[in-house]
């Protein structure tokens, strides 16, 4: 056997290492098997239906959803700024800026999840839905800053250039020809603080007041007590969930530069 | 024109003033408020007392239970690290030198993970090898053991679900490098009379360390400082550091002990990354995200 099939054997196994484990999860999610484990006796669709009557779960459901929108929103703004400032302009100190910016990721999680909370209880602020917000915030920034900076390298300044030449304003230059520009990089930036704000466990479980639960914790906490076979399904539609929504997104995006690519022909031609 | 130039001098801050208060007053006030909380006390009665008391640190830096949970703490994180840094170079190198078509495919599916909660990913395990899991049936199906045998909960199962969590981390870092490397370098090597693992090892190898070394770090610190995997995996001896200091903020709610636990684990996993900035720069790690 040559070196690179067997490579090629070799990452195919790394691949199955990487998705076994989630398939199975998948797989045991619609198991018609009383205790939800193996063996696999049939297709049901009762851990769902178990999940949809669990008021807990739909509720830990909703907060997740909605904080990773208010989180994916701020974070995106703040993140999107910094990054166009970062990638831009040159001023003094922007090393420093730059690590600055980054910190959030070098710090430990864990660590930047005790500092926020205990700063914020030293200024007698409970723990609350606001905090967690915080710290969502906080904790993403970096990854937007990262990720917008990354893409917005590749527009091309010129553009803007001609623009203000003819005649726009900085701030219709702004919104007419930067923006729509940046636009695949300001979603890729929400995506991804929306997914790591919707994932994320090690500083929610800090920061969550009491009774207030996300899809994470919510499983962590039905893990500790039990294992229930609702787990599964849950997992199962966080899954779909979080690969869902990219790939929509992804497909969304095409879409939308097809079309823009076809009326701008459209108006070179009748030009 | 003159008001141009100033506007244009003030406008990358007005851009970056949110960001910046925002690190500023959510992470870097509280990091500096967690070292003074440090060295306050908490009292019996559960207030605390305000003053400057080294009884924390003390008990953090003397205490043989902390010292040997740190120990075990960087054991894990440096068993992970290295079977990442093994098992992950190959797909890498298989990524980085397969035919275009496949390899957009193979990197959509190295993203893959990054998306997939980490919570799920580490509880998957535990229908793999639970006593009811995957390994269990198939083994007791075929006779191999007549009754379930519980393969969980120890330290081995904590470092596989750190691998797994990790793994991808490791890939795409490596990838990156290996991908950045000049064909025709291992190509003149070969030429030059080298044979395919001389060339690798003289040429590819080494041009891949950056992408090793970036991987390496960020395994390791994620690894070290996880709370998460312990509970889900581990057993009741398999605590890790971070597990201490969610134990003494909240369940004991003795939050100068816990400020304390939190800089140990920060001074060490920072030196860490300060050591790796100083000889290959954080540029390395920021790559992998283009």
């Amino acid at each position: 056997m040559s070196g690179w099939s067997m490579i090629r054997i070799a990452t195919i196994l790394v691949y199955l290492f990487l998705f076994a484990p989630v398939a199975v999860v998948i797989l045991l999610a619609f198991n018609a098997n009383q205790f939800g484990g193996f063996p696999i006796e049939g297709f049901s669709l009762r851990w769902f239906e178990a999940l949809w009557n669990n008021d807990a779960i739909v509720r830990a459901f909703k907060t997740s959803l909605l904080l990773g929108l208010l989180t994916s929103a701020v974070s995106t703004t703040l993140g999107t700024m910094a990054a166009l400032a970062m990638v831009r302009y040159d001023f003094p100190g922007k090393r420093t800026i730059s690590t600055l910016l980054v910190a959030p990721i070098l710090i430990p999680e864990v660590v930047l999840a005790v500092a926020l909370l205990l700063f914020l209880q030293a200024l007698s602020m409970p723990k609350s839905f606001g905090l967690l917000l915080m710290g969502h915030v906080v904790f993403t920034l970096p990854f937007v800053v990262l990720v917008v900076q990354a893409r917005l390298v590749s527009i091309r300044r010129d553009v803007e250039e001609a623009a203000m030449s003819l005649g726009a304003t900085p701030v219709q230059t702004f919104f007419e020809i930067t923006l729509p520009l940046m636009l695949p990089a300001v979603m890729a930036g929400m995506l991804f603080s929306f997914t790591i704000s919707f994932d994320d466990i090690t500083g929610t479980l800090f920061w969550k007041p009491g009774g207030v639960e996300t899809v994470p914790t919510q499983i962590f906490a039905m893990l500790r007590n039990s294992i229930s076979p609702e787990i599964n399904a849950l997992g199962a539609v966080m899954v779909i969930f979080t690969i869902a929504l990219p790939l929509i997104a992804a497909s969304i995006a095409r879409v939308m530069s097809a079309r823009k690519l076809r009326t701008s022909n459209r108006k070179t031609q009748t030009a | 024109m003159a008001a141009d130039i100033a506007g244009a001098r003030r406008a990358p801050w007005m851009l970056l003033s949110p960001s910046l208060a925002t690190v500023g007053l959510l992470l870097i006030i509280p990091m500096l408020f967690i070292v003074v909380y440090s060295f306050w006390l908490r009292t019996a009665t559960g207030a605390d007392q305000v003053g400057f008391y080294l009884d924390n640190w003390i008990e953090v830096l003397g205490d043989r239970f902390y010292r040997d949970i740190l120990f075990q703490t960087f054991a894990i994180a440096f068993y992970t690290t290295v079977i990442c840094a093994l098992v992950g170079y190959i797909p890498a190198y298989f990524v980085a030198n397969t035919p275009m078509k496949s390899k957009a495919f193979l990197l959509l599916m190295l993203m893959l993970p990054f998306w997939i909660s980490y919570i799920i990913r580490t509880m998957s395990w535990i229908n793999i090898l639970g006593t009811s899991g995957a390994l269990n049936t198939v083994m007791l199906s075929i006779g191999i053991i007549d009754e379930p045998i519980q393969m969980l909960y120890n330290q081995t199962t904590v470092v596989l679900g750190l691998v797994h969590y990790l793994l991808p981390f490791m890939i795409l870092n490596v990838y990156v490098s290996l991908d950045g490397i000049d064909k025709n370098l291992t190509e003149a090597a070969q030429s030059l009379g080298c044979t395919g693992f001389q060339a690798f090892r003289e040429v590819t190898l080494p041009l891949s360390l950056p992408g090793l070394a970036a991987g390496s770090l960020l395994c390791f610190v994620l690894a070290a400082g996880t709370y998460i995997t312990p509970i889900v995996l581990g057993g009741p001896r398999d605590a890790m550091f971070a597990n201490l200091v969610f134990e003494a903020i909240v369940t004991q709610l003795n939050w100068p002990l816990g400020s304390a636990l939190s800089l140990v684990l920060l001074a060490l996993l920072g030196a860490l990354v300060v050591i790796y900035t100083r000889y290959l720069g954080i540029d390395q790690i920021a790559k992998s995200f283009k």
